[in-house]
């Protein structure tokens, strides 16, 4: 084993996309493990790096590859010395240096050669490339020209040194070579290095490599900057990211904006801060949003806080744009935009939002008689619900759409249940957030995310594998999430069939992923019939509690038991007949049955369906000692049949509220 | 402090030194610079050009009456084109904002993700906006595709805003108190046409009208493109000679139309996906074209009288 050397790679590029660095680096890694791998290098400790100019991988590798053993084999035996003879010619060795080698399929002549290791540095330099052309991107484009290699910016220079020696290789003009370059206006454009001073000389020229230290100093800075002024961060993990990934060097500031602003919708200040200039917001003690920001510099200081009044400025025109079109778009109700409606295309097939307004009025409507709840307030905001799409404010901020529709309906005077169902319209806005807090919140969003769905669906608009275009999936998860947390009893039965099937798949994906139940408990409420998702979840809850109970496990397996037994015969009845009894122990379930059934199915039907289960696991006895003493398969026929149906009345019953012969128990698992 | 013209001066010197063609605005009204034939037919093909100029950019619905401080129905753009696009290109841009008096070490720059794309153009190209202290001061594109044809040679498209890069400057919080020339404001120079041109885009323009000058630019186009289609293997001299550039104003004039009757309102979501089509359709066919005669041109140019 020769003596490892330091290997450092570094991919200079024009500024990459914030978003994909880290997917990048993830790529780097294992395009370079597949590297050592195929050229038998021990899997070592890969540390990678990376900003918006370059993708760094640090490692230890040995200066040469191991020599290894290789066998060669060559034509069977019964060939004759006339093929060995060939194959020794081909490999260019003497015949009687050919060994003969025992396989399966006989004797076959073969040679054994030593394979001399390779230098690392040749190596790297043919697979380095390689690598290179293979990191996958999002979207790539040419520079050096149509049909060149493509990647997502221009790659302008390349690092790449084992030990101290460069690793040559030459992709797209650019050769490989020693020199790294600093931050684009703190730091020099050739800098010298070596493996032990590489992070301190890029940090010297403007460059904090480690994206973590890049978060530190961040977060660091912006504490500083508030230590005593009374105000609180917003915290925003994604803003963060976005601001390691966009700066190689990055210095919070704090600045402000005057206080009139104030009177615009919080909502609306935020959007513009946070998304739009990438700004954290801030609150005073109060928790009321401050007059101030913090912008995230890409250099060290702003000495003479040019780059402050800049931000100050660029955010002062953009909340006076707001503040025209809050001002323009209160001019007219949102009453007299439904008309407009007509003029906004829902989809090219499936019309206007006018139209689609009118069918989510009638669907809301529907679903409130359904749950025979009041629905007015809900087919209001159903009317107005899609009105904001007409405004300046939401043309400018697509993200606030359903929000301003909100705050435009509370300061034209409609009532709360209207203005907040129309703001939380688009609630949830994934499995983890929070549906819509009110009711006729809930009904809207449900009622617009059916209408999307169906409409969707009969056009054929049918989500396959990736391709999701109107986020159907989401929008199925949605009506789950309000369905369930939401306690709407529902009939999702109603349903066209696929889209029933398509809502069953995400409840799957729900209940299991984003609920913790097990997959068997699923599959057995599942299978179970059930009028309505709230109804599932309240199964799903006792059979997992109930599941844990020690006579429960043992009965689930007789559960499986008696399905293999009845899966065998003809449609079995329910009506047993006492007299046709042999054995006590099948009495004494007759027994257990007639007494426990009848409470489990009044338990089931008020719908304590944790009662319910422990209720049915008290026959385990009766069930084990039945299988122990009894030959179901009795050689009367009557016999036989009037056991069978003493089973199916046992399996028809519990059923009803889960196939407990799905449920996997450690004796059917093994 | 430079004025708005002194600014643009140097920023055309700049590039002029550089090796760019020092073109004046094109006399067809555009959306964007890019519109420009200097930019759009001549990225087309294997022969390198670089050229810079100042286009006044018409987008109607961005009007305000002159009363809001950032909004134009006209801004003017520095349209870059630097084909193919010099490996130090971004260095190149950093020289040219330094150029105009923006000391790099006391401003912070960002390179942030924004791809372009035109679909009336069947344009797109890969970029960023560059942000100057949280501002957007100018679209760095290198072009991939236009008229929908692959490009030979990749360009780098650099658009600078000029009332915002200038409003930055010189420190101003309206575009119309940018200062234009020593004594006269932009909005001295400027803001009639503002008020004129929302009054006319979103009040007066006559929607039936419009509706028939689309009609007629776009059958001028398609006459033009569908007689060139027509000519045949002999005709080499007639293709050499065919009026594409002609063609082309009338696809500049079926775009802005359509930008006009946008702005009237007098366009449904619906209809809009349709009319875009309808003048990306001239757009590719004016450049399939152009790159045929191009071809020709290149085998054997147009004598030039002596």
């Amino acid at each position: 084993m020769s003596d490892t050397l330091p290997f450092l790679f570094e991919l200079g590029v024009e500024e990459i996309p914030h978003w994909m660095i880290e997917p990048a680096l993830a790529d780097l890694d294992r395009l370079f493990q597949q590297f050592l791998n195929q050229n038998g290098f021990q899997a070592g400790a890969v540390r990678l790096d990376g900003t918006p100019r370059r993708l760094v991988l640090r490692t230890e590798l040995p200066e040469r590859q191991e020599d290894r053993r290789e066998v060669v084999m060559g034509p069977p035996q019964k060939a004759g010395p006339g093929a060995a003879q060939g194959f020794a010619r081909r490999n260019n060795i003497a015949v009687e240096s050919l060994a003969v080698e025992t396989t399966p399929k006989g004797e076959y002549y073969a040679l054994h050669r030593t394979v001399t290791g390779r230098d690392t540095r040749e190596l790297l330099a043919d697979a380095l490339p390689a690598i290179i052309t293979k990191l996958p991107w999002p979207k790539a484009m040419y520079w050096t020209g149509k049909g060149q290699l493509t990647f997502i910016r221009p790659i302008r220079w390349i690092v790449a040194l084992l030990g101290d020696q460069v690793v040559e290789f030459g992709i797209a003009d650019v050769k490989s070579g020693a020199l790294s370059r600093g931050h684009r206006r703190m730091g020099a454009d050739e800098i010298a290095f070596d493996h032990t001073n590489y992070e301190e000389r890029l940090e010297k020229n403007g460059v904090i490599l480690s994206a973590a230290k890049r978060r530190k100093r961040i977060q660091d800075g912006i504490k500083k900057l508030l230590r005593g002024t009374g105000l609180k961060l917003v915290a925003d993990d994604a803003l963060l990211s976005d601001l390691v990934y966009l700066t190689e060097f990055p210095t919070p500031i704090l600045g402000e904006f005057r206080e009139e602003f104030l009177e615009l919708p919080a909502e609306v200040l935020s959007t513009v801060m946070r998304h739009h200039q990438r700004y954290f917001t801030l609150n005073d003690a109060e928790g009321k949003m401050a007059p101030r920001f913090i912008a995230t510099m890409n250099m060290k200081a702003d000495r003479k806080g040019l780059v402050k009044k800049g931000n100050e400025r660029v955010l002062e025109a953009r909340f006076n744009d707001a503040r025209f079109f809050w001002e323009q778009d209160l001019q007219r109700t949102l009453e007299q935009r439904v008309a407009d409606l007509a003029s906004v295309t829902f989809q090219a097939r499936l019309g206007s939002y006018l139209e689609k307004t009118t069918r989510v009025e009638r669907r809301v409507s529907e679903i409130g008689t359904a749950l025979g709840i009041d629905a007015s307030f809900a087919v209001r905001a159903a009317r107005i619900a899609k009105t904001d799409l007409t405004t300046e404010m939401v043309k400018e901020l697509t993200e606030l759409q359903g929000v301003m529709g909100g705050l435009y309906a509370r300061k034209q005077g409609e009532p709360d249940e209207v203005w907040q169902a129309v703001y939380e319209q688009y609630q949830p806005v994934s499995m983890e957030a929070p549906i819509p807090a009110s009711k006729s919140g809930q009904l809207l969003s449900l009622a617009d995310k059916l209408d999307t769905l169906e409409s969707c669906f009969s056009i054929g608009m049918i989500p396959s594998g990736s391709r999701d275009p109107f986020a159907l999936r989401r929008a199925a998860q949605g009506v789950v999430k309000i369905l369930v947390e939401g306690r709407l009893r529902l009939a999702v039965k109603d349903l066209r069939p696929d889209l029933y099937e398509f809502l069953l798949d995400r409840a799957r994906y729900y209940f299991k992923d984003v609920r913790g139940f097990a997959y068997d408990e699923l599959n057995a409420v599942l299978a179970a019939q059930s009028s309505d998702l709230v109804d599932v979840e309240a199964r799903l809850i006792a059979l997992k509690q109930v599941r844990q109970t020690e006579n429960f496990e043992a009965l689930a397996s007789s559960f499986k038991r008696i399905r293999n037994i009845l899966r065998q015969t003809n449609a079995p009845g329910i009506g047993v007949n006492e007299s046709l009894f042999e054995a006590p122990a099948e009495r004494e379930l007759h027994l257990q049955l007639s007494k426990v059934l009848p409470h489990f199915q009044k338990l089931r039907v008020d719908g304590d369906y944790i009662r319910a289960l422990f209720a049915v696991s008290t026959l385990r006895p009766a069930v084990d000692a039945f299988f122990d003493q009894v030959l179901v398969n009795a050689p009367l026929q009557e016999v036989r049949s009037n056991r069978l149906d003493l089973l199916n009345w046992l399996l028809v019953q519990v059923s009803s509220i889960a196939e407990l012969s799905e449920i996997v128990t450690s004796s059917t698992s093994e | 402090m430079d004025t708005f013209q002194q600014t643009i001066f140097k920023l055309k010197q700049f590039w002029a030194k550089h090796g760019c063609v020092i073109q004046e605005p094109y006399d067809v009204e555009v959306g964007a610079g890019t519109m420009c034939p200097e930019t759009f037919l001549r990225v087309l093909g294997p022969k390198p050009y670089s050229v810079a100029y100042v286009q006044p950019s018409r987008r109607p619905a961005d009007g305000r009456y002159g009363e809001n401080p950032n909004r134009l129905y006209k801004h003017s753009q520095l349209q870059v084109i630097l084909k193919p696009a010099p490996a130090n290109v971004m260095d190149l841009y950093l020289e040219s904002l330094a150029a105009v008096g923006i000391n790099l070490d006391q401003h912070d720059l960002k390179f942030e993700e924004d791809n372009w794309e035109s679909p009336t153009l069947g344009a797109w190209g890969i970029g960023w906006q560059v942000m100057l202290d949280g501002i957007e001061v100018t679209q760095f594109t290198y072009f991939q595709q236009c008229g929908g044809v692959d490009l030979d040679l990749v360009p780098a498209e650099l658009t600078y805003g000029l009332e915002r890069l200038i409003a930055f400057l010189q420190d101003r919080k309206s575009v119309y108190d940018i200062e234009w020339v020593e004594g006269r404001s932009y909005g001295d120079v400027r803001l009639l046409e503002e008020q004129q041109f929302s009054v006319y885009n979103f009040e007066k323009a006559d929607v039936k009208m419009l509706w028939t000058l689309l009609d007629l630019h776009e059958a001028e186009a398609q006459r033009l493109i569908d007689e060139f289609k027509g000519l045949g293997d002999g005709q080499e001299h007639d293709k050499r000679r065919f009026p594409l550039l002609a063609a082309y104003d009338h696809v500049l004039n079926c775009s802005h139309t359509f930008n006009l009757l946008d702005a009237r309102g007098a366009i449904s979501v619906t209809e809009r996906v349709g009319v875009i089509g309808r003048v990306r359709k001239l757009a590719v066919g004016v450049a399939t074209a152009w790159m045929e005669q191009q071809a020709l041109l290149n085998a054997a140019p147009v004598e030039v009288a002596q």
